[in-house]
């Protein structure tokens, strides 16, 4: 079936503004708004620029917006829109946009690197394996899913007014190593998001956790950071 | 642009990370990919990784390399399984320790599940060997490696197209590279490079790999004068989505998963009595082609059914949650209720950059170096998976063996200076460009790589014959003549994919040719090389190592290398 793709351009080398240039593509409902994105660009125009490596949803490249809601484009289906065969693809928001549909995702890596995402511990490893309660890895189990697409922090309205926000994707990743139990440097990590913006920037919004590609339960992790703040803060006070 | 650093690493997947990580703080090193570090494909690893830890039941690690040789259909290196097996399982703590979050058991030990050819005694029974992490393993040990390797201020070079290896006096000493975001060329001078950039399955059609699986480093080694080794022996994984070919992970029949044809049967119990749907990866995927054949296949189509129905939803819903939602998403099925429809699909190159057990690349059947050239994980060949890989062996090796060559490129580094460059080192690689992007062929990249896609997978995929394999050569090198008169028409330079795709494709081109010559040349069947027309192994003729040497005037040139056998000698592979 006939299928109509509305995408933004933008070559910083042709023009400073950026244009909607449409396509025609004939689809079956099974193919993926990236295989659609690949006949544009390997049957009409191989000047169309965007990220895609895995082409099913695990290495992240590829979310953009599609129909104005942020999606990976890999993971969607023709039939899954009730558009009329009609998308609009554009790069996503809040991202500088480098060329068509790519977009400069260091300031979101920037921030992942703020939170220290690795492991932190202040005790020798043991001869075999560090045991650990698999209701502890349960707790933090769904925060693996993520595969750092940026859909979140992109949707995130609170990331929009305020650049210093580390925003859904980075706090998601503090909630992982505070949650762990063989991290030991709980305090210290809580104390770098007990503020406006760490976890208390989240207002709850529920946006990141709508969009997010993964399903993940954004907004709960970073309410779970508040909470261990707070239980922190009264664990301080009644020692104290 | 000039750069220097003491070691070079291509490729930010498993091995390349790991080998990072080796060489520390101590050492300038520089990893370059051509995605983004976290895009790499080692991420897509699903089900888990193998190691000995007897957490579950009895294990150990000689039951683990009798598995690896009797998988590899007694063509893997014996010394190299060894040491794969045997650095098993202090590789997993290592992994636990900087982080990785496996699945745990009820007292809080490293889960394990079984997985295909993977046994106790020795063939006797499954055994669970693989740790896992949900089936998203090799995406949280790539977080893993990498986070670590920022922790550690690793410099990368993110989204950057290997363009050549900068070889003098057959030494190597860096490469030259091409940046995506300006279209500029880069010079980074080394005293080692470590080629680290996976599998090629974008050869086929049907794949459950990325498109960045293009064999690029292999291509480039080989041109330089790295021979590959065992390239015939390719991995269709039994389990991939109906024409999608995305991998359903073997862990689905680790925990219980069957397969089924049209008439409900549990076929792989005829095949393999013991094992059963956890056989090998070949063996299984021959015998759903051979069930279609027999016109088993689901409404007398080229695909089965895998059938999960029975786990329930809470395993599904946690241990297999990523593959029930790819049959969600992309065959509309429900696997709680519904059989997954299932074909296979191309997944894993058991054949790679000739290395032996510390990453050296080597030039020759004796192992003579090629100095300051290493190799590491899918793009080499150790060779520890001979014809066949096992399920979770993949993760090990590139960990395994990224260390080592991490190791010894350490070591190595000390003992030499930087060579001087040549002059103008990016002349061969700016050239290439040019010619490409001024050239007015008339040809495209796109029908050029359809059609190469398209004859791999009807002539030398799963099963293969002489007739089939000469018609794949001859249409292999026809696509090589089209090649030379393709034109970009992106003339621009910030995320030329047109330029790219074009690069891409000229090595998927040398190694597609290099894959059907291995096939042809190899008159027997074994592992996952299966020769309608030589249906059996034939030990005395061929337990040796296959390896060609680039030529530019005669093209590929054969020649072999033996077959290293240490504990087990080879027997009839049943299961």
């Amino acid at each position: 079936m006939k299928c109509t793709f509305i995408v933004y351009r933008f070559d910083p080398a042709v023009g400073k503004e950026p244009r909607y240039q449409e396509y025609m593509v004939e689809a079956e409902p099974t193919d993926k708004i990236l295989d659609c994105l690949n006949k544009i660009r390997w049957e009409q125009d191989p000047t169309l620029s965007y990220r895609y490596s895995c082409a099913h949803g695990i290495c992240g490249s590829d979310a953009l917006m599609i129909n104005g809601r942020i999606e990976l484009a890999c993971q969607k289906l023709v039939r899954d829109f009730k558009t009329a065969n009609n998308f609009v693809i554009e790069p996503l928001p809040l991202f500088k946009v480098i060329k068509d549909l790519v977009v400069d995702m260091n300031p979101f890596f920037e921030k992942h690197r703020t939170v220290r995402p690795y492991l932190i511990s202040d005790e020798d490893p043991p001869e075999k394996e560090w045991l650990q309660d698999p209701e502890n890895q349960k707790f933090f189990e769904p925060a693996l899913a993520c595969i750092l697409c940026g859909s979140c922090t992109a949707a995130c309205p609170i990331n929009r007014s305020n650049d210093k926000y580390l925003g859904p994707a980075a706090l998601l990743r503090g909630f992982r190593y505070v949650a762990d139990s063989r991290d030991t440097a709980t305090g210290s990590r809580l104390a770098q998001l007990d503020n406006e913006d760490g976890a208390w920037g989240c207002k709850s919004m529920w946006w990141c956790t709508d969009v997010c590609p993964k399903s993940i339960p954004l907004t709960k992790s970073i309410a779970q950071i508040k909470r261990l703040i707070k239980e922190e803060e009264k664990r301080k006070t009644a020692g104290s | 642009m000039k750069h220097q650093f003491d070691v070079i690493i291509v490729g930010a997947g498993l091995a390349g990370l790991r080998a990072a990580i080796e060489l520390g703080e101590d050492t300038s090193v520089a990893v370059l990919s051509k995605v983004f570090a976290t895009r790499s494909h080692s991420g897509a690893a699903q089900g888990g990784i193998g190691a000995a830890l007897g957490n579950e039941e009895e294990d150990n690690w000689e039951w683990h390399m009798f598995d690896t040789v009797k998988g590899s259909d007694y063509l893997g290196d014996q010394d190299a399984i060894e040491i794969l097996a045997r650095d098993a399982p202090r590789t997993i703590y290592e992994l636990e320790h900087l982080g990785v979050p496996f699945n745990r058991t009820p007292e809080g030990k490293i889960a394990q599940r079984a997985f295909g050819g993977h046994t106790r005694n020795f063939g006797e029974a499954l055994v669970k060997r693989a740790c896992f992490a949900a089936d998203r393993t090799g995406r949280v040990i790539l977080d893993t490696l990498w986070e670590k390797c920022l922790q550690g201020g690793i410099r990368f070079f993110d989204e950057f197209q290997l363009m050549s290896l900068i070889v003098s006096e057959g030494q190597c000493h860096g490469v030259i590279v091409y940046e995506l975001a300006s279209g500029k060329l880069h010079t980074l001078h080394s005293k080692a490079v470590l080629l680290a950039t996976g599998g090629y399955g974008k050869v086929y059609k049907t794949t459950s790999n990325a498109f960045a699986s293009t064999g690029d480093g292999l291509a480039i080694a080989f041109r330089a004068g790295a021979p590959l080794e065992d390239m015939e022996f390719v991995q269709f994984h039994p389990t991939g989505i109906y024409k999608l070919g995305i991998l359903i992970s073997e862990a689905a029949r680790g925990e219980g998963g069957v397969l089924r044809n049209n008439e409900g049967k549990r076929f792989m119990e005829l095949y393999a009595p013991v094992i059963k749907d956890l056989a090998p990866r070949d063996m299984v995927s021959r015998c759903i082609l051979e069930e279609v054949r027999a016109g088993r296949g689901i409404d007398g189509k080229d695909y089965v059914h895998l059938d999960l129905t029975h786990l329930g939803e809470e395993v599904l819903n946690t241990k297999l949650a990523e593959i029930t939602g790819f049959a969600r998403t992309y065959s509309g099925v429900e696997p709680i209720t519904e059989p997954i429809p299932v074909q296979p699909t191309c997944h894993y190159m058991m054949g790679g950059i000739a290395a032996d057990a510390d990453g050296k690349v080597i030039t020759d059947s004796e192992g003579t170096p090629f100095p300051g050239l290493y190799a590491a994980g899918e793009c080499a060949c150790v060779s520890v998976h001979g014809a066949n890989r096992l399920g979770c062996n993949s993760l090990l090796d590139t960990l395994v063996f990224g260390r080592r060559a991490g190791k010894e490129m350490r070591r190595y580094i000390h003992t030499v200076g930087f060579s001087p460059l040549p002059a103008n080192p990016e002349k061969e690689a700016a050239a290439k460009i040019a010619t490409l992007m001024e050239s007015n062929g008339n040809e495209t990249g796109g029908p050029i790589r359809e059609e190469l896609q398209e004859v791999m997978m009807d002539k030398v995929s799963v099963f293969r014959n002489r007739s089939g394999l000469t018609e794949a050569l001859e249409k292999v090198r026809e696509l090589k003549g089209r090649y030379q008169k393709i034109a970009i028409q992106d003339k621009g330079n910030c995320f030329n994919r047109d330029l790219l795709d074009a690069i891409e494709l000229d090595y998927m081109l040398d190694l597609a040719e290099v894959i059907t010559l291995g096939a042809l040349a190899r008159e027997e069947s074994r592992g996952a090389h299966s020769r309608e027309d030589f249906p059996d192994r034939d030990d005395q003729k061929w337990l040796v190592h296959t390896m060609f040497r680039y030529s530019k005037e005669e093209g590929p040139q054969v020649f072999f290398k033996p077959v290293t056998i240490t504990r087990f000698q080879p027997k009839e592979r049943k299961y």
